[in-house]
C-alpha cells in the first residue's frame, strides 16, 4: 500500500504545509518576541488572506493581484487592530490580552460567515501554475509544487526585514530586551505598530497563496492556528529560525501520519510537541527566559 | 463582611435554585435553557477555580468534557451499566485521571505556552474521540438513548425525566458543585492558589511547591468539566460529539470572561446571558447566524472595559455607591492610626523561629566555600568563602556591581552556583530548590518588593505561615482556613511585628511604600526562618521609616540568624555585629563595623583611592 511514489508525494505536501507552516508561525513568533502578545486571531488572519484576495480575485482575474491586496489589506488590518485594541493592553496580564485576541478572532469570523456564507470559496491557481509536473518518477500539481517556492522567498524576504535592515535589528533586540530598546531613545511603540502589521501579512500572504491548494471557509483559519501553536512551542517562543524548523517537522509529521491514517495527524503532532516540552522544555531553537 | 455570616453564599444559592422554576418560565426561559446554563455553570465552577483563581487560562476543557462525559455514556449505553449518577462519577474520575496527566505536560510551561499547550490538547482529543475511538464515541454520530437518573427509595422511586422534573436532579448537582467549590477556595489550598495567580515565584519562595498545587487546580478544573460533560449527556439523552471541540473550551472561556472570573458563580450568569442572547438574537431579532458575532463584538467590549465581568462590574457599581460611607471609615481609620502612632505601644514579643531539626549541630549556620556564578562571559561572584555563625547579625556592603544580590540569591538556592557549595546547619544544600530551602529555614526578603499584590495584607501573611504550618504540599482541600492550628496567631504576631495590624486588612495596592517595605519583611519572618537575610530592607525609605526598620529589625534578631546587605551604612553598622566587603564578585574583608571604617582597602573600594576616613 505504501509505494515510493506515494511516500514521496507525501513529503512533498509535508514539505508545502511545512513551509506554509513556517511563515504564519514566523509572523505570530515575531509578534510575540517582540510585542509580548499571543495573538489568537492570527487564524482569523489567515482566514481573511485568503478571501481579502478571493474578492480582488473575483474582480481583477488577476492572482498577482489578488496576492498583493490579500496581504496589503491583512498589514492593514493588522497596524489598526494593533493601534485600536492591542496596545491598550501591553500592561494588561496575559490572559486579557488571550482573551481580547481571542474575542477578535471569533469576530472576525463570523463577520466573514455572515459576507460570504459558510460555503466554501474557490480561488483557482494562476494559469501559470496550472496542471500537473512530471518530475520523472512521479507526477505531481505544478501550484503545490509552485507554493514552496512562493513561500520560501517570502520566508527570505522576511529574512533580510529581520536580519538586514534598522528595523529588524530592532525588532531583534526588542525580542531580547523591549524596555532596554525603548530606553534608547527608539519608538518602540511605533516598531511595535509595523511588527503586528508584519506579522500579520505573513499570515495573510499564507493565506491568499494557500486558497487555490484548498477551498475557503470561515472556518479555515482554526486549524491552521492549533498547528501554528504547536510549531511555535517546538521551534521556541520568539525564535525566526526555530519557526522554521519547527514548521518543516510539523508539516512532514502531519502528511506523512496522513498517509497511514488521517486520523493519527495530531496525535503524532502532539506526541512531538509533548516529546520537545520533556527534551527540552524551551523548544529546539527558543532562548531560556521569554515567556 | 460576609465571613461573619459563613454559610451565606451557600443558603443564597439553595434558595436561588429553588425559586428558579417558578420565577424563570415567567422571563421566557424554557426549562431546558435552564438546565443547559447550569451544565455549563458546573463546568465553570471548576474552570474557574483554575482561570479565575489559579490565573491558568486554559482552552483545552473541551477535552476533559468529552471525556467525562463519553465515559459516562459509553457505560450508559453501550456497556449496559444501569446507574445513571455512578457512570457519572465514573467519567468524573476519568476525567480528573486524564487531567492529571494532562496537566504533567501542560504545567511544564506557564503563560501563553500553557495556553497553546492546552488548545493543542483540546484538538488532539477531538480527533481521537472521532478516528482512533469512533467504535467507542459513535465517531460523529456520538452515543444517541442516555438514561435519566432515577433512585429507588424502597418505599418510592424517584424519577427524573426531563424539563423540570431533570431540574431537581442537574441543580442538586450544581448545588453539590457550589457547595464543594466554596469549601475548595476557602481552604488553604484555595489560599494558595490566589498566591499563585498574584506572584508564583514568591510564593515559590515562601515554601511551597506551586507546581502541586496548580496540577490540583487543573484536576479540579478537569473532575468538574468531567460531570458536567456527563450531565449534558443526561440532560440530552444523547453525548453529542460536539462536546470535544474546540468550540467549546471557547465558550466556557467566554462566558467565564462575561459573567465575571474568579467569582465562582460567573460562569453561570455568562452562560446565562450567552443562552439567553442566542435565543433572542435568533428568534426575536431575527439575526440568524449573526447572533455570535454580536456576542464576540459584546465579549471584546467587555474584556475591554470591564475586567470583572458583569459580577466584577456589579461589585464595582456597589463600592461606588456605599463608597462614601467607606471614605469616612477610612479617614477615622488614618486619625485612629496617627494617635496611636503618637503614643508608644509595648513592644510585642519577639517571634520565634521554628525548632531546629538536631539541636546537637553547634558549627557555623551557614557556610558557603568556593562560590561562583558566571553569566557567559561575566564573573558575578568568584570563589566566595563566607562563614556565618549562629544567632551572628551580619552585614554585607559593596558597591553598587559587587554581586551582593547575585550572593543572596545563591545562598537561597533561587540560581544554582557555577560552581562551590553552600552548607546551611551543617546539611548540604547545594542544587536544593528555593522551596525547599525555604522549608528548612532558610529565606529572604527581597530587594524589589515581591507581594501579593492583589491580595491583604492579612492574606499575604498568611500565605507565608501556612507555608510554614503546612509544609509544601498537602492537600486539605476541605479545612477552613481558621482551621490551621497557630496560624492566627502566627500571622496576628506577625502584623504586630512589623507594624501593620490596622492595615490588616487593606489591599497590598492601596500601602504607602513603607508599609510595602515593612511586609516584605513580614512576608520573609512568617515562615519563621532560622536564618532571614534581607536585601536592602531600608532602600527607598524616609530617615523616620529608617529607624523604625532598623528597631524593627533589631527585634526580630533575637534567636535568630540574619544577613543584611544594605547602603545605609549608618544604620547597618549600628546594627550588625560583623561586615563583609564584597567587591567585583569577591570578599574584600570581613570585620567589625570599627575595623570596616578605617580598612584603607573598603575606602578605596567605595571612594577609588581616596584615603581618609569614611564619614561615618
Amino acid at each position: 500500500m505504501i509505494s515510493w511514489p506515494n511516500l514521496v508525494s507525501q513529503l512533498f505536501n509535508g514539505l508545502a504545509l511545512g513551509a506554509l507552516l513556517a511563515l504564519i508561525s514566523s509572523g505570530l513568533t515575531i509578534i510575540y518576541g517582540t510585542l509580548g502578545v499571543l495573538n489568537l486571531a492570527h487564524g482569523a488572519m489567515f482566514m481573511i488572506g485568503g478571501y481579502a484576495g478571493f474578492v480582488t480575485y473575483q474582480y481583477t482575474e488577476s492572482f498577482i493581484l489578488a496576492v498583493i491586496a490579500g496581504s496589503l489589506f491583512v498589514m492593514l488590518l493588522g497596524v489598526v487592530m494593533e493601534r485600536v485594541i492591542i496596545r491598550h493592553f501591553y500592561h494588561r496580564p496575559h490572559e486579557d490580552q488571550l482573551l481580547v485576541t481571542f474575542g477578535l478572532g471569533i469576530c472576525f469570523v463570523e463577520l466573514v460567515r455572515l459576507l460570504f456564507s459558510s460555503q466554501s470559496q474557490i480561488v483557482p491557481p494562476p494559469a501559470l501554475f496550472q496542471g500537473i509536473t512530471n518530475l520523472g518518477f512521479m507526477f505531481y500539481p505544478t501550484y503545490r509544487l509552485a507554493v514552496v517556492g512562493i513561500v520560501a522567498v517570502a520566508l527570505g524576504a522576511l529574512f533580510i526585514i529581520l536580519y538586514r535592515t534598522r528595523l529588524g535589528m530592532i525588532v531583534r533586540a526588542g525580542i531580547e530586551d523591549s524596555v532596554m530598546v525603548d530606553s534608547l531613545g527608539i519608538n518602540v511603540y511605533r516598531v511595535f505598530m509595523i511588527v503586528f502589521g508584519i506579522g500579520a501579512m505573513a499570515a495573510g500572504f499564507a493565506g491568499i497563496v494557500n486558497a487555490p491548494v484548498v477551498s475557503l471557509t470561515p472556518g479555515i483559519g482554526d486549524d491552521i492556528l492549533v498547528q501554528t501553536f504547536v510549531v511555535v512551542v517546538i521551534g521556541g517562543v520568539g525564535s525566526f529560525p526555530g519557526a522554521i524548523l519547527g514548521g518543516l517537522i510539523a508539516g512532514e509529521i502531519i502528511s506523512v501520519t496522513s498517509m497511514f491514517n488521517p486520523g493519527y495527524a495530531y496525535v503524532m503532532l502532539f506526541a512531538a510537541m509533548t516529546l520537545v516540552l520533556v527534551v527540552r522544555p524551551h523548544g529546539l531553537l527558543g532562548v531560556q527566559g521569554r515567556e | 463582611m460576609l465571613k461573619q455570616r459563613p454559610f451565606l453564599i451557600e443558603t443564597l444559592t439553595a434558595i436561588g435554585l429553588i425559586v428558579a422554576p417558578f420565577v424563570l418560565p415567567h422571563l421566557g426561559f424554557a426549562p431546558n435553557t435552564v438546565n443547559r446554563i447550569l451544565v455549563w455553570g458546573l463546568f465553570g465552577l471548576g474552570f474557574d477555580i483554575l482561570f479565575g483563581f489559579t490565573g491558568l487560562l486554559s482552552f483545552g476543557q473541551s477535552a476533559f468534557y468529552g471525556t467525562g462525559g463519553f465515559v459516562a455514556a459509553y457505560l450508559l449505553t453501550r456497556a449496559g451499566f444501569g446507574n445513571v449518577l455512578g457512570a457519572l462519577i465514573i467519567g468524573t474520575i476519568a476525567a480528573a485521571a486524564t487531567g492529571y496527566l494532562i496537566g504533567l505536560i501542560a504545567l511544564r510551561r506557564t503563560g501563553i505556552y500553557f495556553a497553546m499547550i492546552t488548545v493543542a490538547i483540546a484538538e488532539v482529543f477531538f480527533f481521537v474521540e472521532f478516528n482512533p475511538l469512533s467504535d467507542f464515541t459513535g465517531g460523529e454520530n456520538g452515543l444517541p438513548g442516555v438514561p435519566t437518573p432515577s433512585f429507588n427509595l424502597g418505599f418510592t422511586t424517584l424519577h427524573f425525566t426531563n424539563g423540570w422534573s431533570l431540574y431537581q436532579f442537574i441543580a442538586l448537582c450544581y448545588f453539590i458543585g457550589v457547595v464543594i467549590a466554596l469549601r475548595i477556595v476557602r481552604s488553604p489550598v484555595g489560599a494558595i492558589l490566589s498566591a499563585i495567580r498574584d506572584n508564583p515565584l514568591r510564593a515559590t519562595a515562601v515554601g511551597h511547591n506551586i507546581h502541586g498545587y496548580k496540577l490540583t487546580a487543573f484536576v479540579i478544573a478537569a473532575a468538574y468539566a468531567g460531570f458536567a460533560g456527563g450531565l449534558l449527556g443526561v440532560l440530552q439523552a444523547f453525548m453529542p460529539p460536539d462536546a470535544f471541540t474546540f468550540d467549546t473550551s471557547g465558550q466556557l472561556v467566554m462566558q467565564t470572561a462575561i459573567g465575571g472570573r474568579g467569582t465562582l458563580f460567573g460562569p453561570l450568569v455568562g452562560a446565562t446571558v450567552w443562552l439567553f442572547l442566542q435565543d433572542f438574537l435568533q428568534s426575536a431579532l431575527g439575526l440568524g447566524a449573526a447572533w455570535k458575532l454580536v456576542l464576540g463584538v459584546v465579549f471584546v467590549l467587555l474584556v475591554c472595559f470591564l475586567r470583572g465581568g458583569i459580577i466584577g462590574g456589579l461589585a464595582d457599581l456597589y463600592r461606588l455607591v456605599s463608597g462614601g460611607r467607606q471614605q469616612t471609615d477610612a479617614e477615622l481609620e488614618q486619625a485612629a492610626a496617627d494617635d496611636a502612632e503618637a503614643t508608644p505601644q509595648l513592644a510585642p514579643a519577639p517571634m520565634q523561629a521554628k525548632a531546629v531539626e538536631h539541636p546537637a549541630y553547634s558549627g557555623p549556620i551557614l557556610k558557603a566555600s568556593g562560590l561562583t556564578k558566571r553569566y557567559g562571559g561575566l564573573v558575578a561572584n568568584s570563589d566566595i568563602d563566607f562563614s556565618v555563625n549562629q544567632g551572628e547579625l551580619r552585614g554585607i556592603i559593596g558597591p553598587n556591581g559587587a554581586g551582593k544580590s547575585t550572593f543572596f540569591k545563591m545562598l537561597t538556592c533561587e540560581i544554582p552556583p557555577t560552581s562551590g557549595q553552600i552548607v546551611f546547619e551543617g546539611r548540604d544544600i547545594t542544587g536544593l530548590k528555593v522551596t525547599e530551602v525555604c522549608q528548612l529555614g532558610l529565606t529572604k526578603s527581597y530587594q524589589v518588593n515581591q507581594l501579593f499584590t492583589g491580595l491583604t495584607v492579612r492574606q499575604n501573611l498568611t500565605i507565608a505561615a501556612l507555608a510554614e504550618l503546612r509544609g509544601k504540599f498537602r492537600l486539605d482541600l476541605f479545612r477552613t482556613l481558621a482551621g490551621v492550628k497557630g496560624l492566627t496567631e502566627q500571622v496576628e504576631h506577625t502584623l504586630a511585628l512589623v507594624n501593620l495590624t490596622r492595615r490588616a486588612d487593606t489591599p497590598v495596592s492601596e500601602l504607602a511604600y513603607g508599609e510595602k517595605r515593612r511586609l516584605e519583611i513580614g512576608l520573609a519572618l512568617a515562615t519563621s526562618p532560622r536564618l532571614l537575610l534581607l536585601d536592602e530592607p531600608l532602600a527607598g525609605m524616609s530617615p523616620r521609616e529608617r529607624v523604625e526598620t532598623v528597631k524593627l529589625l533589631k527585634s526580630i534578631a533575637r534567636g535568630r540568624t540574619m544577613i543584611i546587605i544594605d547602603h545605609d551604612m549608618d544604620s547597618l553598622f549600628e546594627l550588625v555585629e560583623r561586615v563583609t566587603v564584597l567587591q567585583e564578585g569577591k570578599v574584600l574583608v570581613t570585620g567589625t563595623p570599627e575595623e570596616i571604617k578605617t580598612n584603607a582597602a573598603v575606602q578605596e573600594a567605595y571612594l577609588g583611592g581616596v584615603h581618609g576616613e569614611i564619614a561615618a
